[in-house]
């Protein structure tokens, strides 16, 4: 059996060099269509101080593009490292989306950021155009490609599991694309994304009209990104995530740990607004609910249920049992008995062999486990309750605070009064964390919702790393937190001093500092 | 039909060849340019300069490098899943020293205080240097086999040690592989600077090119004389999946030149490689140098082809567990897995390398200390 110690810093280093990658990544997606646009002015207008702002805001780009490259290499190297059974498993499904990636989006978003960065007096102002537009749009391509890898963990359709290879494999290319839950994750991430671009603008051009410095460049930067939050942000809210959740047992799971709903409800549910969930007991204490807001939410329904996290554990149990056969009937077919009748009664059953597989953290023979297992593995299938509970509350209001700051900008811009509100622009100033925070929760509730599976209902998370010893990942992690926290100061360092300096930073003589100071 | 199983498990050994060799083409002169960095750049301007012949393609070279391992991951997952865990400490070796690299470009050149510039170019020394050092130990160490086996969940378990990997056969591969990636960089410096660096680039060349024809010698005779290559003596039928278990394989002395015998034209890869590197030195000396970035280009591919062929089928041989071996016959993906990422290949490597061409059409020009000067705050 593989040591539960192992399985839980992997999981930790996971969560660590994941969590710190999206860190860069919604800014990439965001800051990339904004510098389009700036840019886009820029060519149809002839603007100087347009092509000022793309370029000074694209220095910040830059600093912060470069740790997500940085971060981005350690994703792409940790499943074979650390999750090599993960990738023994599934890769045959889940390697493909990743190479494709490759391909098709970061080729296209690393080939043409050297362009431009270094481009401008090599390249004509439409070409120039063109490849900032093509390094936005190869972004946004990495972003739905990894979200369909990611998806499909967390509703893996089109593929099926092969006792010959030991594996899954893929059956329908075209589900594994068109998952439903790939779609609505895209949407949501990517707005994620152009949110974070939006508030950090707006943000810093707040603090230069508090300064009262480079009033132009600040105005004009804070109108683009108002106006492009605004619609962010309503993408974001609006096109949430409900619908992914309609297909999928995993999601619903998920669903009814948001919720702490422990009990199914009859429709529509109350929405518990606060609580404190207890996962020893399955209740959740001193719940305040607003009624029927729950099922419109989550079902956009008056009368289909959301079931509870009590069903749903009853139907687990069941799932473990068949997957217990399953998993004997696997072990006679790779022992070489491959006749007609335990191929017919394994396809029948195989379904539920990673429900099976979940006995293997209790014991190696899964065919013969105990009672008292089986229902500790059931208990297994419903994920930590209140962080998934209270992450998605914190992701929320972030969510609807931006929605209030990014509404008020645009109206005030709309009047051209919005650099004298100075009770606005520090509201901007001090939102500048809350995409981060929104989108950190906003996994947290994704990853850890879907545990305890790697790959919903097929793979489970402690059966998915690779076999090291518990000190060597532990070195490695200790290695990624002192090395990454070191990066981390060091790109803040740049990033808080050149958006400080704010466009003189550009040495073209016509900004503030070089204004004072010769 | 022709795109059968079988033939697909061999486009796709040649495609992951064609993956690495991008990788070892384009990201090797920047890499080979990183490690000339403290050795022949003498002051910050020189350093700026090498730099900025790179500046606008070491991202998208890189690259090459993290699609290679996504094809690895898609069209043989038992090698990215054996490979990567197994030389764990290695390839976290790796990826630390490859952080550096995108930093130091980024960052260097934005503040001015010469403790931070030399701090960076001493860190895109070692981002440029420990990787291909590594890649060369790793593939002396694949020649050698490498000791794991599966269970019968077909779990991988490695059972070496890293120290095991820093045998003294695998550092030769490694100086190998280091040298040819110093050479690529140096004839490409040679080829986009002027002056005292352009002399001193032409240096580093025929330097590197000798180190790579001694060492790429003296691993072959070391190969071909004392290292006992694997064969396969029986294994089910190419056209259907099954896992490596079913096979079995010996090991045998002189197996890994066997291909050669059967193949005579496979010997065109360790020409390639004396020629190519023979000719850059000559090719540097006369300062023909867009002739030498060919002849090393030639070089790199023949050195790179000649392990692969040596090797063949065999992926990842396993010397403590034969049968365990990775093969391209059962260390693959699914037909139909190989069959789409064979047609999006085909569409997008050429579609990836014409634009590629582009980018470096519109940026080339030799590089001097004026263009520095005039674009003080603009450039790396
Ligand atoms: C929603 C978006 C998103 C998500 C969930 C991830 N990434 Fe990422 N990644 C990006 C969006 C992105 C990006 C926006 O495209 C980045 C960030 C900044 C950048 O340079 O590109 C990037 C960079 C980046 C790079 C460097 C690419 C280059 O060399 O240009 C790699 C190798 C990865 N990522 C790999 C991964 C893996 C294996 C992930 C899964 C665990 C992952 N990323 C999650
Ligand atoms: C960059 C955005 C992402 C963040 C912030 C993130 C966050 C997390 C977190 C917090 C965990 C730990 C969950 C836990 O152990 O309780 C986790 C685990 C994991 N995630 Fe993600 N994730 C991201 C993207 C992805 C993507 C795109 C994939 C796959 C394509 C993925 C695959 C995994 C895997 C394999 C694990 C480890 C096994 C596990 O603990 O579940 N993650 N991630
Ligand atoms: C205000 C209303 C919001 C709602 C109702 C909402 C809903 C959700 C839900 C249900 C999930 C879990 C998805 C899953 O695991 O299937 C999620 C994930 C996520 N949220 Fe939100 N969210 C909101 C606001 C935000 C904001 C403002 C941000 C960031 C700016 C954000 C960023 C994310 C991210 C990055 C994820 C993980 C990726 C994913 O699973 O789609 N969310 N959100």
């Amino acid at each position: 059996m593989i040591s539960e110690h192992l399985v839980d810093i992997s999981r930790l280093q996971f969560a660590i060099t994941a969590l710190f990658h999206f860190l860069f990544v919604p800014l990439t997606l965001g800051l990339a269509w904004i510098l389009v646009i700036m840019e886009s002015v820029y060519v149809m207008t002839g603007k100087q101080i347009y092509k000022d702002m793309t370029k000074f805001w694209g220095k910040l780009f830059g600093i912060n593009f470069a740790l997500g490259v940085t971060t981005g290499l350690t994703m792409e190297f940790q499943f074979g490292t650390n999750w090599a059974y993960y990738s023994h498993y599934v890769g045959d499904v889940f390697g493909a989306p990743l190479a494709i990636e490759g391909m098709m989006a970061f080729m296209l978003e690393s080939t043409f950021v050297g362009m431009f960065f270094l481009g401008w007096d090599r390249l004509s102002k439409q070409q120039h155009l063109m490849v900032t537009f093509l390094v936005a749009l190869g972004s946004n391509m990495s972003a739905l490609w990894i979200l369909i890898a990611n998806a499909w963990m967390q509703n893996p359709i089109g593929a099926e599991f092969n006792y010959e290879t030991m594996r899954m494999e893929m059956t329908n290319f075209a589900q594994v694309i068109f998952n439903p839950v790939a779609q609505v994750k895209f949407i949501h991430t990517v707005a994620a994304g152009y949110v974070t671009g939006a508030m950090f603008v707006l943000s810093i051009s707040a603090y230069y009209l508090l300064k009262g410095r480079d009033i132009q460049f600040a105005r004009r930067s804070f109108a683009v990104a108002a106006g492009f939050g605004v619609a962010s942000i309503f993408s974001v809210i609006l096109l949430g995530d409900e619908s992914g959740y309609e297909v999928g047992d995993v999601q619903k799971t998920k669903l009814a740990a948001i919720e702490a709903e422990w009990h199914t409800e009859a429709p529509p549910a109350a929405f518990t607004l606060f609580g404190l969930p207890n996962q020893e007991t399955m209740e959740t204490d001193y719940a305040v609910k607003i009624p029927y807001l729950m099922g419109i939410i989550a079902t956009r329904s008056l009368d289909t249920p959301v079931m509870g996290i009590r069903d749903i554990i009853v139907q687990d149990e069941i799932r473990i049992r068949n997957g217990m056969i399953a998993y004997g009937l696997l072990e006679k077919l790779r022992h070489g008995q491959k006749d007609e009748a335990t191929i017919q009664q394994f396809d029948a059953v195989k379904k539920d062999l990673g429900y099976g597989l979940l006995l293997k953290k209790y014991t190696n023979d899964v065919t013969d486990a105990t009672e008292e297992q089986i229902k500790m593995a059931a208990r297994d299938t419903i994920p930590h309750v209140a962080a998934i509970f209270w992450s998605f509350r914190v992701m929320v209001a972030c969510g609807f605070t931006m929605l209030i700051i990014f509404l008020l900008s645009f109206y005030y811009c709309a009047k051209r009064q919005e650099y004298k509100k100075r009770w606005l622009l520090r509201a901007a100033l001090f939102a500048l964390p809350l995409p981060w925070i929104a989108a950190e929760t906003g996994w947290v509730v994704a990853e850890m919702g879907r545990q305890p599976w790697t790959i919903s209902g097929i793979l489970p998370t402690h059966l998915s790393a690779s076999s090291l010893s518990y000190d060597t990942v532990f070195n490695s992690l200790t290695a990624f937190i002192v090395f990454y926290s070191l990066l981390f100061i060091i790109e803040m360092y740049l990033m808080i001093r050149f958006a400080r300096l704010g466009p003189s930073s550009l040495h073209t003589g016509r900004y503030h500092y070089e204004k004072n100071h010769g | 039909m022709i795109l059968d199983y079988e033939t697909l498990k061999v486009i796709w050994w040649a495609l992951i060849g064609v993956l690495l060799i991008a990788f070892a083409l384009t990201d090797g002169f920047d890499m080979g340019v990183g490690f000339l960095l403290p050795v022949i750049g003498n002051t910050d301007e020189e350093r700026r300069i090498m730099l900025n012949t790179v500046g606008p393609h070491w991202e998208g070279n890189q690259t090459w490098l993290v699609t290679a391992g996504g094809a690895l991951f898609a069209a043989w997952p038992l090698v990215y899943a054996m490979a990567f865990s197994g030389f764990y400490l290695a390839m976290m070796i790796t990826l630390f020293a490859l952080f550096l690299r995108p930093l130091g470009f980024d960052y260097r050149s934005k503040l001015t205080d010469p403790r931070w510039r030399t701090s960076w170019d001493w860190g895109l020394f070692t981002g440029s240097t420990v990787p291909p050092i590594i890649f060369g130990v790793a593939f002396g160490n694949l020649l050698l086999g490498v000791p794991f086996h599966y269970d019968e969940l077909m779990r991988p378990y490695y059972t070496g040690t890293f120290l095991q990997l820093l045998n003294p056969f695998a550092l030769l591969t490694g100086v190998v592989s280091l040298s040819m990636i110093v050479m690529h960089g140096a004839v490409w410096l040679q080829m986009r600077t002027l002056d005292g660096l352009e002399a001193r680039a032409r240096k580093a060349a025929k330097m590197a090119s000798i180190v790579v024809i001694v060492s790429f010698a003296a691993a072959g005779i070391w190969l071909s004389t004392s290292i006992d290559g694997f064969v396969i003596n029986f294994m089910p039928d190419a056209n259907i999946a099954f896992t490596p278990d079913l096979k079995q394989v010996s090991q045998q002395a002189g197996a890994w030149l066997s291909n050669y015998q059967i193949y005579p034209w496979m010997m065109s890869a360790p020409i390639a490689g004396f020629v190519g590197a023979i000719l850059v030195f000559i090719s540097a000396h006369n300062n023909r140098s867009g002739f030498a970035f060919i002849a090393s280009s030639i070089a790199i591919i023949g050195i790179i082809l000649t392990a692969g062929f040596s090797m063949f089928p065999f992926i990842m041989p396993s010397s403590s567990d034969m049968n365990s071996s990775l093969t391209i016959w059962d260390a693959t993906s699914s037909v139909m897995t190989l069959k789409i990422m064979f047609w999006l290949s085909v569409f997008f490597i050429p579609l990836i390398s014409a634009y590629s061409f582009w980018t470096y059409r519109k940026m080339w020009r030799r590089l001097d200390t004026h263009f520095i000067r005039n674009n003080e705050h603009t450039t790396y």
